[in-house]
């Protein structure tokens, strides 16, 4: 179990990028999947290598991300699944 | 409320136009000055520099008057009465932070003691050319409030009158002083603090997380939030909604600034003061204001004694334009003369009211010195004809 | 991925803001965003209350960032933040005053209120945010902007020397200079941190990327881009002369702490010289309220 994980505001982030470059374990990647104004947003490519170090919430100019840590007792986290494919990411958004 | 008595200079005084007109500020509260030196304006906050520290508050020279100007709406914010001084090259550069007090409603005095213009013009002499200035001087559409007093016993009591509007309405108050009120010396009575109106500021009592910052009364003035007390109140020179919030709509502009504009129009009742006498019956109505209406009394009285019907009105506001009686007035007149030291300003205010209903008659000059009675008894027997 | 009611917890920062006003209007990759990031992790780090927290800012990108705190905030007039600023704290010295803008704003049209606030060290914080360019009205030159770059008023490249802001605010009297970029976003929450400890006209410029003017129009990339220039060419150099850190267009950055000195504030000078001239006739008030 990782000892942080990540929250992700999907309709904030503006895919600039700097959470997944400044990220020190190489937590996250963008993904294919987009938000509604179109932006690839971050998911966690490698949730276990995330420390909750939270300097990705740290670089985040739009507030759309932010790391923690896990607490000790805590299941795995939807967070530290892999993203849907295209298509099931888009079915999500047309269904909210 | 009464006068705070720390700021009240009770007794009677030889003060001139200048000095009244501090005592004035402090009388009515104001704690906070901010200027830029000027002639002839500079006397005014050089008393409150002298007077604030035994009284308790501040006064800071800044670096210009863009500075000035800004600087007493930081303090009003802060919590304090708060008033700026300074003559026509300085109110040019204070028009901006005219607008921005307009938008933000921000209670403030601006006292601008007038001399020859235009730019550095006749920086030691009288004029009255900054009246249209201070009512169409900033960008966008808005309203004023401008007091124009005709002695320094009124320059002492319109300050306080002033600072009372600003309180009031939320909105910047103009002190139209001129050269010549600035700097004669008369007898200034100041009374006891507890015969001194004060109007204190309306600081909501709804608490925080319930308040609106910009959610206006029945007369159109919101109430103001306390800094510092939970409020996290924004305050924005752009168009807003009524938390405060930029809302950059056509809807929301008219809104806003029709109630802005309204605020002032629609209290203009109980806004506009003036002085008149014997227009009942009157052929000529002489209208003036500020130092010219002294001369304009002795050319009304030389004039009754000719055997004229002579009637005189004052304006002691001249924005709100008392336009109602202006008109009401022309339908019983056959002309007014309408002096002022510029080359005709308030008169178009006059001729709009008047509506052709009568003759206006306009006696002025660019400014320099005070009218001469025989200018004005002129121009009343030529139109009394 | 997770929407708002899938949260496991809730960003820190957040309570810093104007929720109901996000997402903000800065551009992808702005480094604005990323200071206001900093500048909440210090207000938390620094245990500051908030309550006596007011932000004033001036017009342009980084004014907007006083509509995004949920603070007492004032934005003002172009250039105008520190005079209102200065009004504000004499008015009321129990507030912690912060002036958040940018650099046309508080070095242009602003520069001579700021060299005289920082003259008589008004206790004030800024924050200049420094993307080089007047950013909001389309990408201007500014008085930062370097040599031998195109802007919308330099079609052909600009040739206006340009202000080096720690040398000229430390010149002025500011008591706390230090420069970071928006890629150093722990020194500079430390730094803002400082600051709010400090007594006197205090002054951070943090370089930010501008990706969709200065940047696009000069092909220097993105945000991203611009974020790993600033990694890559920075030099921490604490206590560094502030005479030595003028930027160029692709040189050396100096960062760090320059200047932290200790000089009375504007508010001890006046209490000190009133009450040496008029002793017990001087009325000493804490604030200049009204009621």
């Amino acid at each position: 179990m990782a000892k942080g994980t990540v929250e992700i505001v999907v309709e904030r982030c503006k895919a600039c990028g700097f959470c997944v470059e400044f990220c020190p374990t190489k937590v996250l990647a963008l993904s294919s999947a987009f938000n509604a104004k179109g932006y690839h947003t971050p998911y966690m490519v490698h949730p276990e290598k995330c420390s909750g170090c939270d300097l990705c919430g740290m670089y985040c100019p739009d507030f759309a991300i932010f790391g923690h840590k896990q607490p000790v007792a805590a299941k795995e986290t939807a967070a530290a699944a892999p993203p849907p494919a295209v298509s099931e990411a888009k079915e999500e958004q047309d269904a909210r | 409320m009464h006068a705070e008595a720390a700021g009240v200079m009770t007794g009677t005084h030889f003060l001139d136009g200048d000095h009244a007109c501090c005592e004035g500020a402090l009388a009515a509260g104001a704690r906070f000055s901010a200027g830029y030196p000027i002639t002839p304006s500079t006397e005014v906050v050089e008393r409150f520099a002298s007077r604030v520290p035994t009284v308790g508050g501040t006064f800071i020279q800044m670096e210009d008057e863009l500075a000035a100007s800004i600087a007493i709406q930081g303090a009003v914010w802060g919590g304090a009465k708060a008033f700026t001084v300074t003559s026509g090259p300085g109110f040019s550069l204070m028009m901006e932070h005219i607008g921005l007090a307009v938008m933000t409603e921000t209670p403030c005095v601006f006292v601008d003691v007038q001399r020859g213009g235009p730019s550095t013009g006749l920086p030691t002499l009288p004029a009255q050319a900054d009246m249209m200035q201070v009512r169409w001087g900033s960008h966008g559409d808005y309203e004023v409030i401008a007091l124009c007093p005709n002695s320094p016993q009124e320059c002492f009591d319109l300050t306080v009158t002033a600072f009372n509007y600003a309180e009031q309405y939320r909105c910047p108050v103009f002190v139209m002083m001129d050269e010549v009120v600035g700097h004669m010396t008369e007898k200034v009575v100041i009374p006891a603090p507890e015969q001194i109106e004060v109007t204190p500021r309306r600081y909501t009592t709804i608490p925080p997380g319930e308040f609106l910052a910009f959610h206006p009364g029945e007369d159109l003035v919101p109430d103001m939030p306390r800094t510092g007390e939970g409020y996290n109140v924004h305050v924005t020179g752009l168009t807003h909604d009524e938390r405060g919030y930029p809302d950059m709509t056509p809807a929301m502009q008219d809104k806003l600034v029709r109630r802005l504009v309204d605020k002032i129009k629609k209290n203009a009742d109980k806004i506009i003061l003036y002085e008149e006498d014997q227009i009942d019956g009157a052929d000529v109505v002489v209208l003036s204001y500020g130092i010219t209406s002294r001369v304009a009394q002795r050319a009304i009285d030389m004039a009754r004694k000719k055997g004229l019907k002579v009637g005189k009105f004052r304006l002691i506001t001249a924005w709100p334009f008392p336009e109602k009686k202006i008109a009401e007035i022309a339908g019983k007149v056959k002309a007014f003369v309408v002096a002022e030291l510029n080359l005709g300003q308030m008169v178009r205010e006059v001729e709009r009211a008047v509506a052709g209903k009568a003759t206006v008659r306009f006696v002025g000059h660019a400014g320099g010195s005070v009218h001469r009675p025989e200018d004005i008894l002129q121009a009343i027997l030529e139109v009394a004809r | 991925m997770s929407d708002l009611t899938e949260l496991t917890a809730h960003n820190p920062v957040e309570q810093f803001l104007r929720m109901d006003r996000i997402p903000h209007i800065w551009c992808p990759g702005c480094g604005i965003g990323t200071s206001v990031n900093s500048f909440a992790h210090a207000l938390i780090d620094a245990k500051i209350d908030t309550k006596n927290l007011a932000i004033v800012s001036g017009i342009g990108c980084t004014g907007r960032v006083a509509g995004y705190v949920n603070q007492d905030s004032f934005h003002t007039t172009h250039g105008r933040a520190i005079p209102f600023a200065t009004g504000l704290k004499l008015a009321n010295p129990k507030l912690n005053v912060v002036v958040y803008s940018g650099d046309g704003d508080l070095f242009a049209i602003g520069g001579n209120h700021l060299i005289h606030a920082a003259r008589r060290n008004v206790d004030i914080k800024v924050v200049c945010i420094n993307n080089l360019i007047y950013a909001m009205t389309g990408g201007q030159t500014a008085p930062t902007t370097p040599g031998d770059v195109v802007t919308s008023t330099n079609p052909y490249g600009t040739y206006d020397p340009s202000f080096n802001l720690p040398y000229l605010v430390e010149a002025a009297g500011a008591v706390y200079v230090a420069r970071w970029t928006a890629f150093h976003v722990r020194q500079l929450a430390r730094s803002m941190q400082e600051m709010f400890a400090k007594k006197g006209f205090s002054f951070i410029e943090v370089l930010s990327p501008c990706p969709t003017l200065y940047q696009r129009r000069n092909k220097m990339g993105d945000g991203l881009d611009t974020m790993k220039f600033y990694k890559e060419v920075s030099k921490v150099r604490n206590g560094a002369l502030t005479k030595d850190v003028a930027l160029t267009k692709s040189g050396e950055i100096t960062v760090g702490k320059f200047v932290d000195r200790e000089r009375s504030d504007y508010r001890d000078l006046m209490h000190d010289q009133l009450f040496e001239s008029l002793g017990d006739d001087y009325v000493e008030t804490e604030a200049c309220s009204c009621q």
